[in-house]
């Protein structure tokens, strides 16, 4: 049961969205950038980097509905287990390996990255740019992992939900709802 | 040093935001609302929810900045502030901000640790569903904010005098409006 009332049916942050739509605007607005936008990780390293830090703080549909968006862009959904149980020995690129080191220190604590961390990132040719959204990804998915936990919203555990919303997110983004109509109880 | 090469001037999250300003915009489109947007919490309670996260997430800037913003709403009361950093129980603030101070502290450790009874304890203060929402969101939002300053390892100065200043310009201007002066004189150096 969340702690406040929330609309029924809708699972996770949606909930919190439909609840608060003036908020949600620029909580959309900012995962549409980080997430969907150009950028030269793709959309798939960065939905990995998402799915991973809310996997360390234990947020299923975070963790489960990013998870489904890599799957969706990257045709694989192995990697992203393997990113979440041992990301040292995924198949991704080192330089991917390097600033989900540094996105898992900021998922504790900014203050663990060290001067160590980004140039391990550099070496594998990292770019300011793409330390800087990295960082910003850990740090924003602090916020929308405590924000779903913290209202105690609903987080169902239907694979074929996930997929679906994986789906659509990968194509579409994150400025519209991704689950518009209450989904039903199965 | 910062990790990234984030212009002088700007001291801790103003740096990080002049390096990206398309995230900077709903980054502080987030914060204004939250903080000075239209609420039954009044600024100066929205800014202490901020500061004492802030402090237990031991961010320099944010906590000083938002104490600072706090204290302006506040008449200058920087004692309160102090208080509320150190042990809010003993702090003169309503039981209501009590109760959600202590639903902001679950959130900041983790979401899952708020109970009914955190929250039963609110609305029984006189807490309402949006104003519970609020207190999550401002908590989870200062998670990320409190992360993106330490974790690109921005300049955190320790001058009071600075925080004291700027958190008097905040609280009377407003976020957004602040923001774009430093986004655009930044926006303008760099062609």
């Amino acid at each position: 049961m969340p702690h406040i009332a929330l609309p029924e049916g809708l699972p996770g942050i949606s909930a919190g969205f439909a609840f608060r739509p003036e908020t949600a605007k620029p909580m959309r607005e900012l995962a549409h950038i980080l997430l969907h936008e150009p950028s030269s990780l793709t959309p798939g390293e960065r939905e990995l980097i998402a799915t991973y830090v809310s996997s360390r703080n234990c947020t299923q549909f975070c963790e489960l509905s990013h998870g489904a968006a890599a799957a969706s862009h990257l045709g694989d959904k192995s990697i992203v287990e393997k990113v979440k149980s041992n990301f040292a020995e995924a198949p991704i690129s080192d330089k991917l390996k390097a600033l989900l080191a540094i996105a898992g220190k900021v998922q504790q604590d900014g203050k663990l990255v060290t001067s160590a961390d980004i140039d391990a990132a550099r070496q594998q040719g990292a770019t300011d740019l793409e330390i800087h959204d990295t960082v910003l990804i850990a740090a924003a998915f602090s916020m929308y992992n405590r924000y779903v936990d913290g209202l105690g919203t609903w987080q169902p555990r239907e694979p074929e939900m996930y997929a679906q919303m994986g789906k659509q997110l990968a194509e579409h983004g994150y400025r519209t709802a991704s689950v518009r109509e209450p989904v039903g109880v199965s | 040093m910062p990790h990234i090469p984030l212009p002088p001037d700007l001291p801790g999250i103003r740096g990080a935001m002049a390096f990206r300003p398309e995230t900077a915009r709903p980054l502080n489109a987030i914060v204004e609302i939250l903080l000075t947007g239209p609420s039954t919490l009044s600024p100066g309670e929205r800014e202490l929810i901020a500061t004492y996260v802030s402090s237990r997430n031991c961010t320099h800037y944010c906590a000083s900045i938002h104490g600072a913003i706090a204290a302006a709403h506040l008449g200058g009361n920087e004692a309160l502030v102090k208080q509320v950093k150190t042990d809010f129980t003993q702090a003169d603030i309503t039981p209501k901000l009590k109760a959600l101070l202590n639903i902001a502290g679950k959130v900041q450790q983790d979401g899952k640790l708020v109970t009914t009874a955190d929250v039963e304890a609110a609305r029984q203060q006189g807490a309402t569903d949006l104003e519970i929402h609020d207190t999550v969101l401002i908590a989870a939002a200062f998670c990320m904010y409190n992360r993106y300053v330490d974790g690109l390892g921005t300049v955190q100065p320790d001058d009071e005098a600075l925080y004291r200043e700027r958190g008097r310009r905040v609280a009377r201007d407003g976020y957004v409006t602040v923001s774009e002066e430093y986004l655009a004189s930044h926006a303008l150096a760099a062609h």
